[in-house]
This record gives C-alpha cells, sequence and structure tokens, in this order.
C-alpha cells in the first residue's frame, strides 16, 4: 500500500515538474463580431508558439499558451485577465485585439504587475496605464503621419479631403494625427467629412467630395465602409486617389470594391507580397497550417507572440519582473512586420509599409521609416 | 421597525463585515472567482430591477442597458473629474472613509440621473402597449447608446476610463440586499397590487379608476434608479466603458434571466442571473477540457446561440420560467373581433 | 437650378432608399394584420434572403455569366435581368419557406398563449436567426455578387441616377403591383383581408385560417428577400446582422402609415427613407439611424394609429 502511494506522490511530483513550462495568457476575439480577426490573431500566435516548442521551447520546455475567448464583449477582458492572474498563474499576458478590450485588461495586469504586451491595439492612451505594458504595433499618430506624408511626397497632394468614421476610435485617432500633420507640412485639409460603421450609403457625403475637387481624400477605415465608399465614389465618378490605413487590410476589400479599389494606397503593417525572405518563410509556414494567407493581423500576433517568448529567454526565468524589463529593453527584434525596437514609452518603433491596389492585387509601394 | 427592516439591516452588518476581513483576500487571492460575484451581483440587481417592469408591471421594456449606461456614465464622469476635491475634502485618498464616502455620492447620483431617464422613458411609453412598448424601449436604449457614442466629454467612440475601483463585495451585495429589499417591498404593498393590475388587465383597471400611467412611471423610475446603480457598480469595477458595452445586447441579456427566471417572481431571477452569470464560465472551463468535441465548442462559446435557443423553447414549454407562477400569466389582451 | 437638381438627386436616393424599407414593411404589417402580433424576426429574413443569393449565385454564375458585364446594352439587357430576376425569385421562394416553417414551429403553439410569449419567441428567433448565420458563415461582410452591371444611367444629363437605385425602385413598384392584384383580386387575398377583420367569423365561413395565416408570412417573406436582394445588388456587402436597422426602420415605416394598413406600410417606408437622406444630407449623418426612432416616437405620441390607420377600439 505504502509503495502503491510512494508512486502516486512521484508521479504527480513528476508530472507537476515536467509542466513547469512558462505560460502565456492570450485573450482575443474568437466569436462575436470581430471574430474572424480573432481567429487570424490566434492563428498567428499558435504558429508562433508550435515553432519555438518544436525547437525545444523557452528555458527548457515547452511554452503553453492559454487561450480565453472574450466574445467581443465589454467587461470579458477584465474577468479573463483575473483568471490569467490568479488562476492561470501567468508569466506575461498576449493581448487585447482591440483597444477597448485592452483598456480593460491592462489597468488590472499593471496592478498585478504581471507584463501585457498588445500586438494590435492601437490607441494611444493604452501604454500610459503603466510600465507593465506594452505594445508591439504602431499607433494611430504613426499611421496618420505616415498617410501624410506619403501623399505630401509621392502623390505631390495639397488640398485633401479626410473621411472619419466618428463611430470607431482607431478613425477618429488617426484623423486626428493626419489633420495635425498634413497641416503642418504645407498641406489644406479642406474638408472634413463624417460618416458612422454602420452605414452603407456614401453618396450624400461624396457628392460633397465631389464638389470640392480635391487632390487626395484620406479615408482611415475599416474595410467594411472603405470598401463600399470606393465603390460609390467611383460610381459617382470621382476619380482622385483615396489613402487609408490598416483597417483596410482584408481580401474583402478588393472582393467588395471590385475595380474601384484599383489605383488607391493604404498603410499597413505588413504585407504578404514581401520579397524579404523573413516573411515569405512566415507566409509559406501559416499557408501549410492553415490553407489561408496571412493577414496583418495573424502576422502581428505571430511578432508579438515571439517578443515574449524572447523576453522569458532574456530574463532567463519566468519572474514577471525580469520578462517586464527584457521587454522594455528589446531593440532590433527581426519580425515579420519589420525590425522592432520598444521605445521609452513601451510603444513599437518599427516601419510601416504602404501598399497600393492594382487589378485586384495588393502591391507593395514602398517601406516607411518611423 | 419592520421585521424585514431589520433582516435588511443584518444582512447588510454581514456584508459589512466579509467585506472589511474578507475583501482584501479574496480579491487579490481568488481574482478570478472575484470577478465573478460581483459581476453576479451586477446582474442581480440589473434582473430584479427589470423584473418590476417586465414581470410585475408588464411592460416589456428592452431597453435596460440605456439606463445601466446612463448609470455609468454618470458615476464615471462624477469620479473622474469630482473625486479628487470631494476624497481630499474628507480625509485625503488613504482614508478608506473618504473613497467609501465619495463613490456612495457617486452612486446616488447615477442611480437619480439613470431615474430621471426612466421617467423620461416612461411618460411616452405609457401611450403604447406590447409590442409598440417593446419597441419604443429598445429605441430609447439605443438613443442612449448613440448620444453617448457622439458626446466627447465621456469620451465618445475612444470609451472613458474610470477612475478609482471602487466597487467591493459589500457595495455590491449591499445594493443587491438594498434593490430586492425595495423591489419585494413595493410588490407586497398597496403599489405592488397597482402594478399587478396594470399587469394583468389594464383596461379594467382604469376603468375602477387606477391611474395606470403612475403605476407604470414608478415602475419605470424605480427600475432604472437601480439600473444606475449596477451601471455605476460596473463602472468603477472594469474601469473602462464603451457605448458598444450597453447596446440591445446587453439588454437582451438581462431580459433572459427574467424569463428564465419567471417574470413576476424576484428569488426566481435572481437565481436565473446567478446561474446564467455562472454558465458562460463554466463553459469557458469546459472549452479547455476534452469533454466537448471540438465541432460544438464554438456553438456552446457563442451565448448568443444559446440564449436566443433558450428564449424560444422556454416560450414554448415552459412559458413562466423556472419560478414563475403560471397562473398569474394571464391574457393580457384581447382580439378585436373578440375570440 | 443647381439646388433644384441636388434636390431631384437626394429625392431619388430617398426613394430607393424608402422602397427596400416599403418592401420590408409590407411584411410587418400584413403579419399584423393577421395576427396582431409583430414579428420581431422579419428583419432577418431580409438578411436571409441576401444571404440565399450570395450562396444561391455561384451555381447559376457560368450560365448567366454575373460580373462579366460592365454596362447594359439593348442586346444584354434581357439576358442581364433573367439571370437577376431567377436569383431573386429563387431567394423569395427560399425565404418564403422559411417564414412558412419559423411560423409554424415558433409562433403558431403559442397562438392562444399571451401576446408577450410570442413577443419573446420572435426576438429568440430572431436571435438565432443572426447568431447561427454568424457561427456558419461567419461574422465578416461577404461580397455579394454583382448580378447587374452598376454603373450611371445614360441619358439623365447631370442626375447621378445608378442602374442598381432604378432596379429598386421598378422592382418595387412591379411587387406593389402584384400585391395589390394578390389582396385585391384572388380568394387567399380575400381571405387574408376577412382574416384581418374577424379571425372567428372567417374560420366560420370555412375559411382554413391557418393556410391564410402561412400564405401571409410567405408573402411577407418573399418581400422581405427581394428587399435583400436588390439592397445587396447596390451595396454588395452583406453581414449577418444586417437586417437590425432596416428591419426596425422598416416597423417604424410600418406603423407611420398604420399598421396592418398595405397601402400605409409602403406610403411609410417611402417617407422614412426621404426623411433619412434629408438628415444625412443637411449635414447631420451620425443621426440617419436616430431619425426614424425620432418618428416613432412622434407617431406614438401624436398619431398612434398612423397616417392611414384606423382607430381600433379595444374590446374587453
Amino acid at each position: 500500500m505504502g509503495r502503491f502511494f510512494l508512486v502516486i506522490v512521484i508521479g504527480l511530483a513528476w508530472n507537476c515538474c515536467a509542466r513547469a513550462g512558462v505560460k502565456i495568457g492570450a485573450v482575443t476575439c474568437l466569436t462575436g463580431a470581430l471574430s474572424t480577426f480573432g481567429v487570424s490573431s490566434v492563428q498567428g500566435a499558435k504558429l508562433a508558439a508550435e515553432e519555438i516548442n518544436s525547437n525545444g521551447g523557452v528555458l527548457g520546455a515547452p511554452v503553453e499558451l492559454i487561450v480565453e475567448d472574450n466574445g467581443s464583449k465589454a467587461g470579458e477582458a477584465a474577468t479573463i485577465a483575473r483568471k490569467f492572474i490568479s488562476q492561470d498563474k501567468v508569466a506575461a499576458i498576449l493581448g487585447d485585439l482591440t483597444s477597448s478590450a485592452t483598456m480593460e485588461a491592462a489597468p488590472l495586469a499593471q496592478a498585478a504587475k504581471i507584463p501585457i504586451l498588445t500586438p494590435s491595439a492601437t490607441n494611444v492612451a493604452i501604454t500610459q496605464i503603466g510600465d507593465y505594458v506594452f505594445r508591439s504595433c504602431f499607433i494611430d499618430p504613426f499611421t496618420g503621419k505616415v498617410m501624410a506624408r506619403f501623399a505630401l511626397d509621392h502623390l505631390g497632394a495639397k488640398r485633401a479631403i479626410l473621411l472619419t468614421d466618428i463611430k470607431q476610435d482607431y478613425s477618429v485617432g488617426v484623423s486626428d494625427a493626419l489633420r495635425l500633420y498634413f497641416t503642418e507640412n504645407g498641406g489644406q485639409i479642406i474638408g472634413s467629412i463624417s460618416y458612422s460603421s454602420g452605414d452603407t450609403d456614401f453618396r450624400t457625403q461624396l457628392t460633397e467630395v465631389r464638389s470640392r475637387h480635391p487632390d487626395v481624400i484620406f479615408l482611415p477605415a475599416y474595410y467594411t465602409e472603405a470598401a463600399l465608399i470606393l465603390r460609390q465614389a467611383r460610381q459617382l465618378g470621382i476619380n482622385t486617389p483615396f489613402v487609408g490605413g490598416e483597417g483596410w487590410d482584408s481580401p474583402a476589400l478588393v472582393r467588395v470594391a471590385g475595380k474601384s479599389a484599383d489605383g488607391n494606397y493604404y498603410t499597413n503593417h505588413f504585407s504578404a507580397s514581401d520579397p524579404s525572405d523573413r516573411v515569405k518563410a512566415f507566409v509559406e509556414k501559416y499557408r501549410a497550417k492553415y490553407h489561408s494567407t496571412p493577414d496583418a493581423l495573424a502576422a502581428l500576433w505571430y511578432d508579438g507572440a515571439r517578443l515574449l517568448f524572447l523576453a522569458v529567454k532574456k530574463a532567463g526565468s519566468s519572474d514577471c519582473a525580469k520578462i517586464r524589463d527584457a521587454l522594455a529593453s528589446t531593440r532590433d527584434f527581426d519580425g515579420v512586420t519589420g525590425i522592432i525596437s520598444i521605445d521609452q514609452n513601451r510603444n513599437a518603433s518599427k516601419p510601416g509599409v504602404i501598399l497600393t491596389i492594382q487589378d485586384g492585387e495588393t502591391k507593395m509601394v514602398q517601406r516607411v521609416m518611423p | 421597525m419592520s421585521r424585514a427592516l431589520l433582516i435588511l439591516f443584518a444582512a447588510l452588518l454581514v456584508c459589512l463585515s466579509v467585506s472589511i476581513f474578507g475583501e482584501n483576500f479574496i480579491a487579490s487571492r481568488y481574482a478570478y472567482y472575484y470577478d465573478i460575484l460581483i459581476t453576479i451581483g451586477i446582474n442581480v440587481i440589473l434582473a430584479a430591477s427589470l423584473n418590476l417592469v417586465n414581470g410585475y408591471t408588464g411592460q416589456f421594456s428592452l431597453g435596460h442597458a440605456g439606463f445601466m449606461a446612463v448609470g455609468a456614465y454618470t458615476s464615471a464622469s462624477w469620479s473622474n473629474h469630482l473625486d479628487p476635491y470631494i476624497v481630499g475634502w474628507l480625509g485625503g485618498a488613504g482614508s478608506p472613509f473618504a473613497t467609501n464616502v465619495a463613490f456612495l455620492i457617486s452612486m446616488l447620483l447615477a442611480g437619480i440621473l439613470a431615474g430621471v431617464a426612466g421617467f423620461a422613458v416612461g411618460v411616452p411609453s405609457l401611450r403604447v402597449k406590447g409590442d409598440y412598448l417593446a419597441i419604443v424601449t429598445l429605441g430609447f436604449g439605443e438613443i442612449i447608446r448613440v448620444t453617448i457614442l457622439n458626446t466627447d466629454f465621456v469620451g465618445a467612440s475612444r470609451g472613458l476610463s474610470v477612475a478609482g475601483s471602487y466597487t467591493n463585495l459589500f457595495w455590491t451585495y449591499g445594493s443587491v440586499l438594498v434593490c430586492v429589499y425595495v423591489v419585494l417591498g413595493l410588490v407586497h404593498s398597496t403599489y405592488g397590487r397597482g402594478f399587478l393590475t396594470v399587469r394583468d388587465d389594464e383596461v379594467a383597471a382604469e376603468a375602477m379608476g387606477i391611474n395606470t400611467t403612475k403605476y407604470k412611471v414608478m415602475a419605470f423610475v424605480v427600475a432604472s434608479f437601480f439600473a444606475g446603480i449596477a451601471g455605476a457598480l460596473y463602472a468603477h469595477f472594469k474601469a473602462f466603458l464603451t457605448p458598444e458595452g450597453f447596446n440591445f445586447f446587453r439588454s437582451v441579456d438581462v431580459v433572459v434571466f427574467v424569463i428564465l427566471g419567471g417574470m413576476g417572481s424576484t428569488i426566481g431571477v435572481v437565481l436565473a442571473a446567478v446561474m446564467l452569470t455562472i454558465l458562460p464560465e463554466v463553459l469557458r472551463a469546459l472549452s479547455h477540457t476534452q469533454f466537448v468535441p471540438p465541432a460544438y465548442q464554438g456553438l456552446l462559446e457563442n451565448r448568443l446561440i444559446l440564449y436566443s435557443l433558450l428564449l424560444i423553447i422556454l416560450m414554448l414549454t415552459r412559458p413562466q420560467g423556472l419560478f414563475g407562477d403560471p397562473g398569474a400569466i394571464r391574457k393580457r389582451f384581447t382580439r378585436s373581433g373578440g375570440n | 437650378m443647381d439646388r433644384l437638381l441636388e434636390i431631384v438627386q437626394q429625392l431619388v436616393n430617398g426613394v430607393s432608399l424608402g422602397s427596400i424599407y416599403a418592401l420590408i414593411a409590407l411584411g410587418y404589417t400584413m403579419v399584423y394584420g393577421v395576427l396582431r402580433f409583430i414579428n420581431f424576426a422579419h428583419g432577418d429574413i431580409y438578411m436571409l434572403g441576401a444571404y440565399s443569393g450570395f450562396l444561391l449565385a455561384p451555381f447559376f454564375s457560368h450560365f448567366f455569366r454575373f460580373g462579366e458585364f460592365d454596362t447594359f446594352t439593348p442586346q444584354n439587357t434581357l439576358f442581364i435581368l433573367s439571370g437577376a430576376g431567377l436569383i431573386m425569385v429563387l431567394s423569395m421562394a427560399i425565404c418564403a419557406v422559411i417564414g412558412v416553417l419559423i411560423e409554424r414551429i415558433a409562433y403558431r403553439p403559442l397562438r392562444q398563449r399571451p401576446r408577450l410569449n410570442v413577443l419573446i419567441t420572435a426576438i429568440g428567433v430572431s436571435l438565432f436567426l443572426q447568431n447561427i448565420t454568424q457561427y456558419r458563415l461567419g461574422a465578416d461582410p461577404k461580397a455579394f455578387p454583382q448580378l447587374i452591371p452598376v454603373h450611371v444611367v445614360e441619358g439623365l444629363g447631370n442626375l447621378t441616377i445608378l442602374t442598381s437605385q432604378l432596379a429598386i425602385i421598378v422592382a418595387t413598384i412591379l411587387l406593389l403591383f402584384f400585391l395589390r392584384l394578390i389582396v385585391m383580386r384572388t380568394k387567399m387575398g380575400m381571405a387574408m383581408r376577412a382574416l384581418s377583420l374577424n379571425p372567428t367569423a372567417c374560420s366560420l365561413m370555412g375559411v382554413n385560417n391557418d393556410v391564410v395565416i402561412s400564405f401571409t408570412f410567405a408573402l411577407g417573406s418573399a418581400l422581405a428577400a427581394a428587399a435583400g436582394i436588390l439592397v445587396s445588388m447596390d451595396s454588395p456587402s452583406i453581414n449577418p446582422l444586417m437586417g437590425n436597422l432596416p428591419g426596425i426602420k422598416a416597423f417604424v415605416a410600418a406603423v407611420l402609415g398604420g399598421i396592418g394598413n398595405i397601402p400605409g406600410a409602403a406610403l411609410g417606408g417611402l417617407i422614412i427613407g426621404i426623411l433619412e437622406t434629408l438628415v444625412v444630407a443637411i449635414g447631420f449623418p451620425q443621426w440617419r439611424d436616430g431619425i426614424a426612432f425620432a418618428v416613432l416616437i412622434v407617431i406614438l405620441l401624436f398619431k398612434p394609429t398612423g397616417l392611414l390607420g384606423k382607430p381600433e377600439r379595444e374590446k374587453v
């Protein structure tokens, strides 16, 4: 009898020791209205985890990625953060997908002194919450600057119309930055017109755009509305080029807008057609596992996960304070979304790309340095 | 003092003691369960208050989230802008007395403003019945949400960060107790007779000289007051508000609590709220095990599919919900032309 | 002159939008007429109509060469229209069946119960349809295939009307005409009218109420499906939640026109469509959705029976 118990105890102890791998909590929107984005993001993160585990894991043991779904609902991210902190006792949190969910989870992570890294939330206020909050994508002001810079230099535009989605924080944030940078550098915003996400008819606004004859039209929108706006603009005879942001990034844009998408530009984190070796390898691996081309979100979360793994390796243990310091000192990380360095505000300093659409295909026009 | 009031005070005292002695322990060691506990409390308040309108007074309101939003944003704005002064005046940020009194003021303000909104919704709503009322209340809920979305002062689409996480077990469950006490107290008083008469047969009630307007509006105001309190508790717990968090689907969540619990049964809706708050977390835990085949996991995690099926099946098989009284559900309309 | 042109332009936009609301509103009003109940799930039939078209089109895409034509020419017009028409008719048929099924499974058993119960069931059905579509087909917007070439109609000078808008308006007129034919000139139509006046007398006269009710649901659902297809030809982005707002606005339109009144629903739809377009045109796009609710509140406060409705005495 005694020997039996001994075996059990040893077995359990062995189990516990064997399962001593680092735990990272990943939270995103797997169901609900944002599910397609969430699925992309988690696929990228899981690919990174698989990759590193097949190479021996982190600190000698496989890393455990605990994925939770916030259902695209308000309030859930906070619950999940608490679960990660007290239940799963993770070493770091990867998430959330959207700015509003991250704003819920980040204060909790900060208070518990667990590093949290968001690979895709762009609201400036997030990293201002505290020194345990990090971001590995660029922020709205950067997007605005890039868009304005491109219009001024590449398109030689001087007079612009700004179309803003007043319901979306992202659109408003980028618009503010755009306005500032464009006017400060010699451009003129001749009109600021608004619409709401969910609208399907933009003809009234576009008729006004048409009457102003701008050189360029800024459209920091999500692809749902962007596609319809591009379509309706061309139908109304507006041939001015549009310049948009990462929200455009989706195959659905070209599918819905058709030929109207051609000849426009948008900034993005990542281009699947990037000829660099690193990106090609990533795209191949992603395609092999998921049978689809990775989008920017998958690429961002892939990089974000790898950043965390690297930080844990650098820290040498799953001690949260050491991981935090390692993250903060990340320099020149070779990611598929560019060479990433974490700056003093814990945001990512990294390049972006400008893409254009020709004959229904996105092509890279140029890389933009911060 | 009546016996009920004594029980209330005793219960509040118990809450207070648990909070003073156990709060920090639970909140830090068992943060996840703590979150669930507080969420249960908030949902119970929402359910019990909506039950007053939907269950006891028979007015089908689909806009409860709007009142919660009014309360949440009011208390958040108040805390963000005025707390530094109030707390400083009362004893400084270190003093629990100061922060708690500040929070109490914030909560009450939230409730009052939400009550005012309830009045504004209740008055036009008295003109319409049944299905129309449902749509009108839905409309008001959406109008409130869209107004918040277009108001820069409260963050608009950016959302609003809430300074000060004052919500704790005492405030939450204390509010639960007060809410249940008030609702039950009203229902068992002459007001309660009024509510029930309006529910059972509005025309007969009017014919007998009962001011149905008064009762309908009273139900709305009391319910929205507590929805506002729930909103304040939510705001100071989740620390971040967005207009999207108070949309129609949030109202539907609360409606499902009331329907499942049984309209007209406070204990029923309380239990339903508890069950349906724990259920998603159970499902979450299940999704990490091998119990459920992956093909069905997505279905289970999709709360709204389950809720919608639940509503349909309940109405078809057991419309009185789990604890409702089948006899108390009577016809409220006769078809014109007789039947 | 420019001003006048602008006004006419916006009117056309408003009428095109209003036609969609009218088609959906008709379903609400007809069902209310025979059952005194608001089918909360009706807006989602509109969504299912769009998705039916989306799922069906690939099967016929090769034969009808969807998306290959750039403009309408006298030679290809008939061919294109018959292709689009076929998809529309098929979608209408599918949604008619779905409508009848919903009525049979979820509403009929509750006919003797309090109306509140069936309202709750309708909410359940609506949520179920939205979420099951989201689950099976994805929550992201899908690109609706191009059934007809969309371009500015020739020969109208400076007036920019798209072929899709013209299609919506013409199709709605035709559908309204057929509806009137059915309601006024057929036995089934007469039964529908009789049922809305007095169900008991109706069954005493030998009418099978259940069949008439099913027919009403089928008709209403078919019209909603047509609306879904028409709007998708104009705005080719469909998503599972697309029925929510148009459904509510169409309901308001039905109430505005007088719930239970068929011409009223069409009128109400047009008015709401034009009002919405005006609100955006004068510079308040963020209130475009709110205007419908505002109309609802005003109408219910001042004339609850609607513009064309008759006051109904509630008998006890």
